[in-house]
């Protein structure tokens, strides 16, 4: 199980959150002038990341807030936590094979 | 060709103390190039490289794989097979790999111990009723075996089953599908393994591919481990790395790699001579022909490429198995593992042509890609050989996120995508 630490209440136990999946896709700004392939790629596509990945939690049973959190996905290693609408932060860290 | 597994031919060896048996693959050196490369030794890719050369008479080729043959998935399932899927589409392809099933034996030379001893699907309340009995009625207007099941026709199916009324799961009805069962993952390998290698195709482990060669928008080789491999044609059949692999080569997949988990118990007597699954409460068992309870998880609800799963899951599962099957409460579990499962948006596969030329991928298989190793395998070599899709996996191509055909299938898919 993950300790996820929540930017508002620390660290807390994986149970108590829900996973958002990938971070920082931002929905069309023009809906209606962008062509299936667009759509495709903001509907469906994901980075699915091996390795370091920027995700979004929600503390569902907790505070209820979102944020982002950089994660290995090999190693499960949290790196980073950062609020929403933020930057994704420089994470360094050893290829992962 | 190998020599024939027969009684005659275990009868020959046995004089010998089974010391001379001849190797059920060869481990060649890669040549300079194939007609056609495999990327993964899997119970699918295997399949795929047996049917190029034996339906469509291609047996240049090589499948490559990372670690050993069958390591990956093929080694890591619940082993159930079954057909009763909801959509058309599905039905079509899961009763294709359920009719090659049933002639696997036969056909590979090599048991791969496949045991129609029914498969059920529980229903716990009005609404998993209801959906269980339109999926019966789908599966049978596909011509699809299945049939309703009372509690007390479950009950007298499974005797061990708690079905008093103050059980925290009531069980309403069950679907049955008689021709399901299990099979035994291993020899499925094993079995592909032998019987393409018999009609020429070469198996090459531990050979990672690091890279494919692109020209023009059209693959003609890849980059590995023991070096390049030039091909005309290449498949890509990666299972949980396939969005790995698909970056490598320059697009983008809808996947999410899940771990999902499942464990055994210590051998016990003859329990349970059928497969009982529950969706909802992510339940599933069987026993093996060990004894083994054989436990299916649900998945981690997070992306992960490390092949274990995390214990409240498993926790779970078998607080579920234990309020179904009281008498189970004092088991004690011997073994658990985890596999990298690639589940899409809708639940079904992508099995069919990239954005690049000659290079194709079949994944997506998300929970429930053993089932379906046969008839992946076959859909998939017609692909490659022509192509171009067979009608049956046409459905179930990567463009169907554009135009918005998709299949889906969370209701049947069992474990939640």
């Amino acid at each position: 199980m993950l300790l996820i630490p929540c930017p508002f209440c620390g660290p807390r136990a994986e149970t108590e959150f829900s996973y958002g999946n990938e971070a920082h896709i931002a929905r069309p700004k023009e809906p209606e002038s962008i062509s299936d392939e667009e759509w495709a790629e903001y509907v469906f596509m994901r980075s699915n990341t091996q390795g370091v990945f920027l995700e979004r939690w929600v503390h569902a049973h907790g505070c209820r807030r979102w944020f982002n959190v950089a994660r290995n996905t090999v190693t499960y290693e949290i790196l980073a936590v950062y609020p929403m609408g933020d930057a994704a932060p420089r994470i360094d860290s050893e290829p992962v094979v | 060709m190998r020599t024939r597994y027969s009684i005659f031919s275990l009868a020959r060896n046995a004089v010998g103390h089974h010391e001379d048996w001849p190797e059920a693959w060869r481990s060649p050196e890669p040549k300079p190039s194939y007609d056609v490369v495999i990327v993964g030794a899997g119970g699918h890719g295997l399949a795929t490289a047996y049917y190029l050369a034996k339906e469509h008479g291609i047996t240049d080729v090589a499948v490559v794989e990372r670690g050993w043959l069958g390591g990956g998935n093929t080694g890591r399932n619940t082993t159930i097979v079954r057909s009763n899927y909801l959509w058309d589409e599905s039905a079509a392809l899961y009763e294709l790999a359920l009719k090659l099933w049933e002639g696997l034996s036969q056909e590979l030379n090599y048991n791969v111990m496949f045991s129609q001893r029914g498969v059920l699907n529980l229903a716990h309340n009005q609404h998993d009723l209801r959906e269980l009995s339109r999926r019966i009625n789908a599966n049978r207007l596909n011509g699809v075996d299945s049939e309703f099941l009372t509690p007390q026709q479950v009950k007298a199916m499974v005797p061990i089953i708690d079905l008093r009324s103050q059980g925290r799961y009531p069980v309403l009805g069950a679907s049955l599908q008689r021709r399901g069962g299990t099979a035994r993952h291993d020899a499925v390998a094993w079995g592909y393994a032998r019987a393409a290698d018999a009609r020429g195709v070469h198996i090459i482990q531990e050979c990672p591919v690091t890279g494919f060669q692109i020209e023009d928008g059209r693959v003609t080789g890849v980059e590995t481990g023991k070096g390049p491999i030039k091909a005309r044609k290449v498949g890509i059949v990666v299972a949980g790395h396939s969005s790995v692999l698909a970056g490598l080569a320059g697009f983008r997949l809808p996947v999410s790699s899940l771990p999902l988990q499942a464990l055994v118990s210590e051998p016990v007597k003859p329990i349970i001579d059928t497969v009982v699954m529950s969706g909802a409460i992510h339940a599933y068992v069987s026993q093996s022909d060990k004894g083994e309870l054989v436990i299916g998880a649900g998945v981690d609800h997070y992306v992960g490429y490390g092949q274990r799963g995390s214990l409240q899951i498993t926790e779970e599962t078998l607080g579920a198995i234990c309020e179904l099957y009281p008498l189970f409460r004092r088991m004690r579990m011997m073994r658990m593992w985890g596999g990298i499962v690639d589940t899409c948006p809708d639940a079904s596969p992508i099995i069919g042509k990239t954005p690049v030329e000659n290079l194709f991928i079949n994944c997506g298989w998300g929970t429930g890609g053993f089932k379906s190793t046969p008839g992946s395998g076959w859909v998939f070599a017609h692909t490659i050989a022509k192509g171009e899709p067979h009608p049956i996996n046409a459905p179930f191509s990567l463009d169907r996120y554009r135009n918005g055909y998709l299949v889906d299938e969370h209701g049947a898919a069992a474990v939640a995508h």
